[in-house]
């Protein structure tokens, strides 16, 4: 049952959209970030949607599957909504009590809802389709420069990708302690919020205990296969740009642009 | 020939335990030899495996690998390159999230250049028959798959010598005897330096000499054949033997004169049927 939880979920693929550097598709997401808290207006919002639906199409990232990730994070886009609906100054179309309704109101919670979706949706096309591996390979280089300034770069990498590794591990030892605690008599579905709560210590002590175990023994076995440091470390897959991260790079820089000149233009 | 790893007066005692885990071992590895060290909880072997390659440093004596000495810093990296170790739990040794990612990481950790961590990656997998899984996720492995994938882990670091601590500890029968192919493939075929450490009797029978360590000394050294027939011995030490050994001492108990050095079911049934036809 808990293996349906899916943490930074990725579907292979073979489209332009997998093959490009991991490195060119987070400065891809920064990109479309700094546009979307460009757009001020329907026209630059719907330029932003079809930007998205075309990276999606191009992907094969069906819409369904990018929406379906939106579901637990409803109740936060709606109270978003709702709270930027009271926010507007100007002529108000509806008073009851402390509450005004404006017209500037109604736009400010629309487009507030339009840009946290645009944003969630553009996020999870990353992570949908670049590997975890990649994506920590990625970010470790292009934070590379931080190194400089002491930020230990390296090991935030690594302790990113050995928290991936380890996810399906620790999941499966719970469903374990779950069975066991179960087959005990033990209730996880049934009583009081209190109860249940209650019911988790025996499940988490026996996990973190385990978990600390685990660490210490990956610890040893990493030394054992000459782990020191990042300093002096390769990479059997060398990240390389390619004449399509250019070009990718270039649409971003087009896109940022696009949306300025438009903002420029009251739009 | 030099010996690869030799222990001089070795001593371990865990922080303030009042008495050494290992006390006063001494011996050495040969070059390319099969070595199973025996024994049972908490007599030592596993101490003595993590002090080969300098993750523990002995508090008495002195590990010598290649003549580097364990306790020399600088020289640690060259150490655990010569001497590579596999663990008991394969879960807890594999790093990366595919299989010929976690298989590269050592290589990567050495500084080698790309294309060559490429080709021992792939030598490494083809070794242990793990080649057609190295896309894999390694969650997804049996157990006897994840402990291959370690295996070759440690030989894409292109060691002199591996130490595998209970290998098999955690797997079914089918995994155990994956692995134990695996390594009897790494000696014949690579002539690589191989230290089992095990308490399954089985698992000792092919290797060149068993050691057999109980309350942190050796008890016992020799060929497997030599340490079994002292079937006394062995179980003062709480071991049983080999069944077919054991077989071969009660009937000599009951005062038939067999050999009792025969380990394998086919050698003891030979042994009794030259035995019947003398009579």
């Amino acid at each position: 049952m808990l293996k349906d939880i899916t943490l930074g979920q990725y579907f292979p693929g073979n489209t332009p959209v997998h093959r490009l550097d991991p490195r060119s598709k987070l400065i891809w997401l920064v990109g479309y970030i700094v546009a979307l808290f460009l757009a001020k207006s329907w026209v630059s919002y719907l330029f932003m949607a079809m930007v998205l639906a075309s990276v999606s199409a191009t992907s094969r990232i069906r819409p369904k599957t990018l929406f379906s990730g939106l579901k637990p994070l409803i109740f936060i886009v709606c109270f978003t909504g709702v709270i930027n609906l009271f926010y507007g100054t100007g002529e108000p179309l509806v008073q009851f009590w402390l509450f005004k309704i404006t017209k500037e109101g109604i736009y400010n919670a629309v487009f507030m809802v339009l840009r946290i979706v645009l944003l969630v949706c553009g996020t999870f096309l990353l992570t949908y389709t670049t590997s975890p591996l990649q994506l920590t390979d990625g970010l470790e280089r292009l934070l590379s420069p931080l190194k400089k300034l002491r930020v230990p770069v390296h090991e935030l990498a690594m302790m990113m990708s050995i928290a991936l590794r380890f996810i399906p591990t620790l999941i499966e030892e719970t469903d374990k302690i779950m069975s066991a605690q179960k087959a005990r008599g033990a209730g996880f579905d049934t009583g009081t919020l209190k109860e249940r709560a209650k019911a988790l210590i025996p499940l988490l002590v026996p996990l973190f205990v385990g978990a600390f175990r685990r660490a210490d023994e990956l610890a040893t076995a990493m030394e054992s296969r000459c782990y020191h440091d990042g300093e002096g470390r390769t990479r059997m897959k060398v990240l390389r740009f390619a004449p399509r991260d250019a070009a990718a790079l270039c649409l971003c820089a087009a896109m940022i642009t696009a949306v300025a000149v438009l903002r420029r233009f009251g739009l | 020939m030099d010996p690869i790893i030799k222990l001089e007066n070795l001593t371990y005692t865990y922080g303030d335990a009042a008495s050494p885990a290992l006390d006063g071992v001494s011996l050495e590895i040969a070059r390319g030899s099969f070595t199973a060290v025996l024994g049972h909880n908490g007599s030592g072997k596993s101490t003595m495996a993590k002090c080969l390659n300098g993750i523990l440093r002995p508090t008495g004596g002195r590990v010598l690998v290649n003549g580097m000495d364990t306790a020399d810093e600088s020289r640690l990296l060259d150490i655990r390159r010569t001497v590579g170790m596999v663990f008991q739990n394969p879960d807890n040794q594999i790093v990366a999230s595919v299989v010929e990612d976690d298989v590269a990481f050592a290589p990567e950790n050495l500084g080698v250049p790309s294309a060559e961590i490429r080709e021992r990656v792939d030598a490494a997998l083809r070794c242990v028959g793990m080649y057609d899984y190295r896309l894999h996720a390694p969650h997804l492995l049996s157990g006897g798959q994840k402990q291959r994938v370690a295996i070759a882990g440690v030989l894409s670091m292109q060691p002199e010598c591996i130490v595998l601590d209970e290998p098999t500890a955690m797997l079914d029968p089918l995994g155990r005897a994956e692995v134990l192919a695996a390594v009897e493939r790494l000696r014949r075929e690579r002539g690589m330096t191989v230290v089992l450490i095990t308490h399954h009797m089985s698992e000792c029978i092919n290797a060149d000499r068993l050691i057999v360590m109980s309350g942190g000394r050796v008890a016992a050294d020799g060929t497997p054949r030599a340490v079994f027939s002292q079937v006394e011995r062995m179980r003062a030490e709480g071991l049983t033997v080999p069944e077919t050994t054991q077989l071969l001492h009660e009937l000599n108990a009951s005062g038939f004169d067999l050999p009792l050095d025969a380990l394998s079911v086919d050698e003891c049934a030979d042994a009794i049927a030259n035995f019947l036809k003398k009579d």
